[in-house]
């Protein structure tokens, strides 16, 4: 990328210039910026009682996801085959690279690639899930591209029981814990693409997936 | 789009004489008022969360040339560039050159108020990129050449029907009745948009400064098509919308989905830090910020820098009477209800706005909605205060506020006229109603006057005082 134009550098100096007239103060000094850079957030988070699980699975459906239990990872093909044969979804799936390792059915045509226009299903794993409003969180890179988050008709998200956690802030502590830092992408989907945009109708579909299943691990 | 909310009058007329518009004007507010209501009677933290988001961002505008400077340093250190923009004829410079340096042909758009304020699509067009709004509510009003109606239901002035003439004319036929068949012919038509892109451009609910990712809430998925697929991600947003850290961001999603929607959440919360890294399979190659000022700091200065709170979620216009009756289109610009009729003035001008802050009856609906607290009819009453100062109020008004003064301040005179009219309007009532009242054609054309019951305020409550 080319380097800042002089025309842009002017113009962040003359808004900084200006946000500090209006605060009617110089740039802050060494021990404020230290005080605001050591400040901690404390809101407030909606309290429940609920199991993690029951929440996070009563909230996802509430919103027309689906969600099943399968007892370990070795069942995940079986259930991928049995969503697709409930669909009529053909033998082709993009899957994100992190669940290469898991014996597929016979026939199938697995890749690990970007989602293509035609791309129909794509299997994907979360980082975690969210049982606050029953959303997953899913972080882009090769073992799972943003692509497959968008552009098939059907998703099916892995998600691993011991992953569900109460509230976003803890969301956020799985990202910042991550070695290779934020991801390009970090998507919270809460259940299929929808649109109310013709008089208020809801309607499932609008861009991205039709129908998000999740598979809970464990 | 060129301001016209000086024909507020003319153009409201109109409106109340659109049965489509208020066809849908009244579908909308019945969906959203509702809706807004079940969520905050499941959250017994709302109001807690109301007066914490409205201290935080006080906070923020308190500090926010600190929180920007950090906020630029953590795009930069993702590999992504902040451009600064004093203005829109500015922010349009900064996207026109990345558009055109890439080449850019086509231009898909997630929604963005701020690239509405900047009239960014006719400078595009302008310099032959097809530019295509994806936001089904924005893809309509698109093919109508119209302006958003509402800041986050565009078309929401449209009925079914006038959907269905507008897919046919650009799509051709056979003409589709069903909302899930016109659904589906956008969904097709935009996906090869999407692919095509060679820039994306997305607004941004949040900025945070601790990680340098901007974040859009939406429920369809086309802002994370069109920053996915496009070769080039560019986010506009407006100075104030920084916050400092991902745990502050979540404060405003809790209110924001709720108060907009009626949503728990929203679909899609998308978090988006720099461009694609080196080992990912997609994503844009380029990722750009465009932080837009356009008067926004000079608000900090004075009166309105409460109006900064603003987290464009749209409840103020929901639940306000004047934009349920006129819809968005009456404003003359692009933010319409409440919270346009203050930021219009002060980002055009007080005299390029005069009516919006008089279209206001002072019920204080909206700031009792607003997730941030802000003090909507208080600064409407100081833009009408700076008006008056200005000499911009109209000359007959200030005459007749002179008279009412005047009146007004002599107790006996006020009370005395005040009889006659209560009597005189009870008179002329039939059944407690006022259909026709010589010189107030204005009010009664489109509406009832509520009759009075023959006696002042005064004299019941004298005669109730009298009884005890």
């Amino acid at each position: 990328m080319n380097a800042p134009a002089n025309a842009s550098g002017n113009a962040r100096d003359a808004i900084l210039k200006s946000v500090r007239d209006a605060l009617r103060r110089d740039p802050l000094d060494a021990t404020q910026v230290a005080a605001l850079d050591a400040r901690v957030p404390r809101h407030t988070r909606p309290a429940h009682d609920e199991d993690l699980v029951t929440r996070f699975m009563r909230k996802f459906e509430s919103r027309a996801g689906t969600v099943e239990r399968v007892a370990s990872r070795d069942a995940l093909p079986a259930a991928v085959e049995a969503y697709r044969l409930a669909h009529r979804l053909p033998q082709r799936a993009a899957v994100g690279a992190a669940l290469k390792d898991l014996a597929w059915p016979e026939g199938w045509l697995i890749h690990h690639e970007a989602a293509g226009i035609t791309e129909a299903l794509a299997v994907s794993p979360a980082l975690c899930g969210i049982a606050e409003t029953g959303s997953l969180m899913l972080a882009s890179g090769p073992d799972s591209p943003t692509t497959h988050n968008f552009v098939p008709d059907d998703h099916v998200v892995v998600l691993e029981a011991t992953r569900i956690v109460d509230h976003f802030e803890d969301a956020w502590d799985l990202l910042r814990a991550r070695p290779q830092g934020m991801p390009r992408a970090t998507n919270i989907i809460s259940g299929p693409s929808r649109t109310a945009d013709v008089e208020q109708t809801i309607q499932l579909g609008a861009h991205g997936p039709r129908r998000v299943h999740v598979i809970l691990v464990g | 789009m060129e301001i016209r909310s000086n024909e507020f009058k003319e153009r409201s007329v109109f409106a109340i004489h659109d049965a489509n518009l208020q066809t849908a004007l009244g579908r909308a507010r019945y969906g959203f008022v509702g809706k807004r209501a079940l969520q905050v009677a499941e959250l017994p933290e709302f109001e807690q969360l109301r007066e914490e988001a409205k201290n935080l961002k006080n906070h923020v505008l308190d500090h926010l040339d600190h929180y920007l400077e950090r906020y630029e340093q953590a795009v930069t250190a993702a590999g992504g560039r902040v451009h600064w923009a004093r203005d829109a004829a500015e922010a349009r410079e900064i996207i026109l050159g990345i558009c055109k340096r890439v080449g850019a042909r086509t231009v898909t758009k997630g929604k963005s108020m701020v690239s509405e304020e900047i009239d960014l699509n006719d400078a595009l067009i302008e310099h032959g990129m097809e530019v295509v709004e994806t936001d089904l509510g924005e893809y309509i009003i698109q093919l109508a050449h119209e302006p958003p109606s509402h800041i986050i239901a565009p078309a929401v002035h449209k009925t079914k029907d006038q959907v269905s003439d507008l897919f046919e004319a650009a799509h051709g036929g056979p003409r589709k009745t069903q909302i899930p068949e016109l659904v589906d012919e956008a969904r097709r038509v935009l996906r090869d948009k999407y692919f095509r892109a060679d820039v994306g451009i997305t607004g941004g609910n949040f900025l945070v400064a601790e990680t340098g990712s901007s974040i859009i809430v939406t429920n369809e998925g086309n802002g994370d098509l069109t920053q996915t697929l496009a070769k080039v991600h560019i986010v506009t947003s407006g100075i104030e919308r920084v916050v400092p850290t991902l745990d502050d961001a979540t404060l405003f999603l809790r209110l924001l989905a709720r108060s907009a929607t009626g949503q728990e959440t929203e679909t899609y919360t998308t978090i988006s830090t720099g461009p694609r890294r080196a080992d990912d399979l997609d994503g844009p190659e380029e990722y750009h910020v465009v932080l837009v000022d356009n008067g926004r700091s000079k608000m900090l200065a004075g009166r309105f820098r409460d109006m900064l709170r603003c987290i464009r979620c749209g409840a103020c216009m929901n639940h306000c009477p004047v934009y349920g009756a006129v819809g968005g289109h009456a404003y003359g610009w692009v933010y319409p209800g409440p919270m346009g009729s203050v930021l219009t003035p002060l980002i055009k001008g007080l005299d390029a706005a005069y009516d919006l802050p008089n279209a206001c009856t002072l019920n204080g609906r909206c700031q009792s909605v607003c997730p941030v607290k802000i003090p909507l009819p208080e600064l409407l009453r100081e833009l009408r205060h700076l008006q008056h100062q200005q000499n911009i109020t109209p000359v007959m008004q200030k005459r007749a506020l002179g008279v009412w003064r005047w009146v007004a301040t002599r107790p006996k005179l006020y009370h005395a006229l005040e009889q006659i009219a209560a009597r005189a309007l009870s008179g002329i009532a039939r059944r407690g109603r006022i259909r026709r009242l010589p010189f107030a054609g204005g009010w009664t054309d489109s509406r009832d006057l509520p009759a009075p019951t023959g006696r002042t305020f005064l004299e019941l409550w004298q005669g109730k005082r009298g009884q005890q």
